[in-house]
């Protein structure tokens, strides 16, 4: 499998949460809720389905999961 | 009910029969089983429109909902309840009714206290809250879950974060009456409501401006609103107002008609009493198939929607739980299927006005549907009774009489 990397688009995130709740080991929330993608977004070995699954299930459409 | 004052002042509207051209969702058919009715609107249009409420339109489709929620240039969110009249703005209830720019502001500082995080520290409470419930009836048998169940939940944890006694549960769930569902159709009711809920929490407010304490109320008179000033009392008080009205009827119906669907597929009650780790995916599902919430917008701007003319002086019907039936979005959008991997679901709005309390009602929806199910694994509907349907729009059973045990 190739390496994933992910990225929360600030512009986009409304803070429903469901990436954390769906892959807590990807994302992170600030003060106010919101996702950021853990250190530098490349998704560890395993972790695929996680980010997969965190991004088909945004409602904001905010998670940009690519492929390198 | 002829001897009933408050019948003589309701003002009934008529019965409809052509729901593509004059939708009402305060009918008794659209109480009882809207789901049909959205199919056939969808069919004929992604946008319908109706003249009652002053002139109405409801977006059909996830899409077209969609564009609205993002559209705040020519939808307003100061009103955010179709009603028969188009009262003068009184109550706001901020940031609920804020459109941009003061919306931002107003949302930042309701923001940090319903991280997940927060609801983590009040989870346990909520649990021994529920337990408490159930202890009162788990030996009767049965019970309507609405009245014994459902509908304390909510209040009883709002009332602990706002701090005050969990007992007044009972006065927020007769003004949440008054405001949502009574005031649909009488100015006099919604007024009261208002005008009750709002000296409680003055009171409240002057009491912890003495004595404050680490309760949301406490936290939001220390707030900052935008530049740095302390937010006003006005603020505060329609802020309190909205944890009230959107925090209360509407978990109720989500924890509700949840276990209304347990009760009457046993295939699900029982999977998920095996495998409880798949309760937080089917709690999504639920809100998706059950989505409680339609909200309200009012259109400022002549635009178009989905290739359909909108024009200003209407309101609109947004309705997040018919744009979660379309099967354009969701594959079986008509079944319930509590394991569904993808699931965009828009129970708690898309774009700006996303539900603060999200986190709150997910946790409290968890919580309850878990308790409930390690305590009574076994239930079904009576029966010999009656489920009933809130009207307007917040939906969910307001009677749900269940017997516990297999049957016989």
């Amino acid at each position: 499998m190739s390496k994933l990397r992910i990225r929360v688009d600030q512009d986009k995130c409304q803070g429903h949460a469901r990436c954390k709740s769906l892959a807590p080991e990807l994302f992170e929330l600030d003060e106010y809720g919101n996702a950021h993608h853990v250190g530098d977004g490349s998704v560890p070995a395993g972790l695929e389905d996680k980010a997969w699954l965190a991004q088909t299930n945004c409602p904001e459409i905010a998670i940009d999961v690519t492929e390198e | 009910m002829s001897d009933s004052p408050s019948a003589t002042f309701l003002p009934e509207h008529p019965a409809v029969t052509d729901w593509v051209n004059d939708f009402d969702h305060t009918d008794p058919v659209w109480t009882e089983d809207p789901f049909p009715i959205w199919e056939e609107l969808r069919a004929a249009s992604p946008v319908v429109h109706t003249e009652r409420f002053l002139g109405c339109y409801m977006p059909t489709t996830y899409q077209a909902v969609k564009e609205i929620a993002y559209d705040t240039e020519h939808f307003s969110s100061r009103r955010v309840i179709v009603r028969d009249v188009r009262a003068e703005i009184t109550a706001r209830a901020p940031p609920i009714t804020s459109d941009p720019p003061e919306h931002k502001p107003a949302k930042q500082v309701l923001l940090p206290p319903f991280t997940p995080d927060a609801m983590k520290r009040l989870e346990p409470r909520v649990r021994a809250i529920c337990n408490e419930l159930i202890d009162e009836f788990i030996a009767d048998g049965g019970c309507d879950a609405a009245a014994r169940y459902t509908k304390h939940i909510p209040v009883r944890a709002i009332a602990h974060m706002l701090g005050i006694p969990e007992k007044d549960g009972d006065l927020f769930i007769r003004w949440i009456h008054q405001i949502l569902e009574l005031g649909i159709k009488d100015d006099n009711e919604l007024m009261s409501g208002v005008r009750e809920m709002t000296g409680y929490f003055m009171a409240h407010l002057e009491q912890r401006k003495q004595q404050p304490g680490d309760d949301l109320i406490s936290q939001l008179l220390q707030a900052k609103g935008p530049g740095g000033q302390p937010l006003s009392d006005e603020h505060i008080l329609g802020s309190l107002r909205l944890l009230l009205i959107a925090g209360i009827d509407t978990t109720w119906s989500a924890i509700g008609s949840s276990l209304w669907h347990l009760a009457r597929t046993p295939a699900d009650r029982e999977r998920l009493v095996a495998e409880p780790a798949l309760i937080p995916t089917a709690i999504e599902e639920f809100l998706r198939a059950y989505s409680p919430v339609t909200m309200a917008r009012e259109v400022m701007k002549e635009t178009t929607i989905s290739g359909c003319p909108v024009k200003s002086g209407n309101m609109v019907l947004l309705s997040f739980p018919a744009a979660n039936r379309d099967p354009t979005m969701f594959p079986d959008a008509d079944k319930v299927v509590i394991d569904r991997k993808e699931n965009r679901h828009a129970a708690f709005g898309l774009g700006i006005h996303r539900c603060v309390g999200s986190n709150l009602a997910r946790m409290e929806m968890l919580v309850a549907i878990e308790e409930w199910l390690k305590r009574i694994p076994d239930f079904r509907l009576d029966p010999a009774g009656k489920v009933t349907w809130s009207e307007g729009t917040v939906r969910g059973p307001r009677q749900l009489p269940v017997l516990f045990g297999k049957s016989a």
